[in-house]
């Protein structure tokens, strides 16, 4: 995990994400800055999963998933390197 | 004390803005106290009326007239003005600076210039050719002289590429018919020869800079938001590309230069490369924005033309954003009369300290009488005479 990148995404509790590498912008919702967050503190996949159970209503199974389309478009977008998990 | 004088050119404020307005309200913002002299090329340039940037406003020969012209003009007004600094803003002017400059100072007028070499090493193609790439990459540019060496260059650099003339303008070509269409049109416009360069995909990163002696003073990066038709930035927003900074402080290094200046790079979207596209040799029209981001390149320009001692600086606000708007100026016929027939327009000192906020506070007063003035007539300056 490129964790230099992601701790300097400017990340703001309504959502908005800017990249101050490339001026990009981005509107993240509630799931996603849980993720973003867990990410920025380091956390690995697993864990951010486990988070997510408990702090929101979903499955396991769920919270897994929700977390690797979150990584897989995190990655599409330039914000966390290819080889990110 | 006398204040300092110090001279902006490039005062016309169209779709594609000149640089002179963001360096004057720049300066106006620096606390310098300095006192602030237009020199433009139309009446119609919407700086000549903007009486809380300016204290006057000159008109002057356009560059194509060559350096005496030039030389002669400026001894005119400094007569009138006592000028200490001229701050170029516009490509073509520099040459006809550079020539003079040995006079001016003569004139006790200080200028932060390029040297001709390094202007002439920092022209487009010359750039492509002469930079080692392990300074910077450049995308792949030919010279075209001739509608058969485009031929040539289309073969070598394959479709879809970029045609671009040799001062401005850049046409997206993805066929020969095409290409061969924006070579004669930019051949007519800016002469030849005019350059093909590889086309890139990516998203374009900018720097405005201050150097001297190849040193660099300040560098501000900034991602173009929204784009006009001409590809210029209508909006942007400051960031921080390390892998940017560091290029053009060996670019400017390499090139020795001195001055403003604006480069353009691409990132590619399938390599994340960073390849240079072009170098202006002055401060871009955003360049406000690289001042309310922290750095006030303008005011440091200034500092370094009167040799005082200035501390490079680095660090500036990133997540800044600039909108540009257009907005029309209500001018008062006697002030273009003014402007027209004498070439120059003073206005009364400025009552508000920020003439963004409060612009219609401190319009021109009275223009001299007809025959009168201090400034020189200048023929092509007659709005009247258009018809």
């Amino acid at each position: 995990m490129e964790l230099n990148k992601i701790k300097n995404l400017a990340l703001s509790e309504t959502g908005f994400l800017f990249d101050p590498a490339t001026g990009n912008t981005f509107t993240l919702n509630e799931s996603a800055v849980f993720i973003l967050k867990a990410l920025k503190n380091g956390m690995q996949q697993r864990e951010i999963a486990d988070s997510l159970t408990s702090e929101f209503e979903v499955t396991a199974t769920q919270a897994n998933e929700d977390v690797s389309d979150a990584l897989l478009q995190l990655r599409e977008a330039g914000l966390v390197s290819a080889g990110a998990k | 004390m006398t204040k300092t004088t110090v001279c902006v050119t490039g005062l016309n404020a169209a779709d594609s803005p000149a640089p002179g307005l963001a360096v004057l309200r720049s300066l106006h913002e620096s606390g310098l106290g300095y006192r602030h002299i237009g020199i433009s090329y139309g009446v119609l340039d919407a700086g000549n009326y903007m009486s809380g940037l300016v204290s006057a406003c000159y008109l002057t020969p356009y560059p194509n007239t060559g350096p005496d012209a030039l030389l002669s003009r400026i001894a005119e007004i400094n007569k009138t003005e006592k000028i200490d600094v001229i701050l170029p803003t516009l490509d073509s002017e520099l040459d006809n600076y550079i020539k003079i400059e040995a006079e001016l100072r003569y004139l006790g007028i200080k200028l932060l210039l390029p040297l001709k070499d390094s202007l002439a090493l920092r022209d487009k193609p010359t750039l492509a050719e002469k930079i080692p790439t392990d300074i910077i990459k450049t995308p792949d540019t030919v010279r075209i002289s001739d509608v058969s060496a485009l031929r040539d260059a289309a073969d070598k650099l394959g479709f879809p590429l970029l045609v671009k003339g040799q001062y401005y303008e850049a046409y997206a070509a993805y066929s020969p018919e095409e290409a061969v269409g924006w070579f004669y049109k930019l051949a007519s416009q800016w002469g030849v020869p005019v350059i093909a360069q590889n086309m890139i995909a990516g998203e374009e990163m900018n720097v405005a800079g201050l150097a001297k002696r190849g040193k660099l003073y300040g560098a501000v990066a900034m991602k173009k938001l929204f784009l006009t038709d001409k590809g210029k930035a209508w909006s942007g927003v400051t960031i921080r590309n390390e892998k940017i900074l560091e290029m053009t402080r060996r670019l400017i290094q390499f090139l020795n230069w001195d001055g403003g200046f604006e480069l353009e790079f691409i990132v590619e979207n399938k390599t994340q490369e960073i390849y240079l596209i072009e170098m202006n040799p002055r401060f871009p029209a955003w360049i406000y924005l690289a001042t309310a981001a922290g750095i006030n390149m303008p005011a440091m320009h200034v500092r370094l033309a009167l040799g005082e001692h200035v501390e490079p600086k680095t660090e500036y606000e990133v997540g800044k954003v600039f909108i540009r708007h257009a907005r029309d100026e209500i001018v008062p016929m006697a002030a273009m009369e003014s402007l027209s027939t004498t070439g120059m327009i003073a206005h009364a000192a400025p009552s508000s300290p920020n003439p963004f906020s409060q612009r219609e506070k401190g319009r021109p007063k009275t223009p001299l009488p007809l025959g009168e003035g201090q400034g020189v007539r200048v023929a092509r300056a007659s709005v009247f005479a258009q018809g």
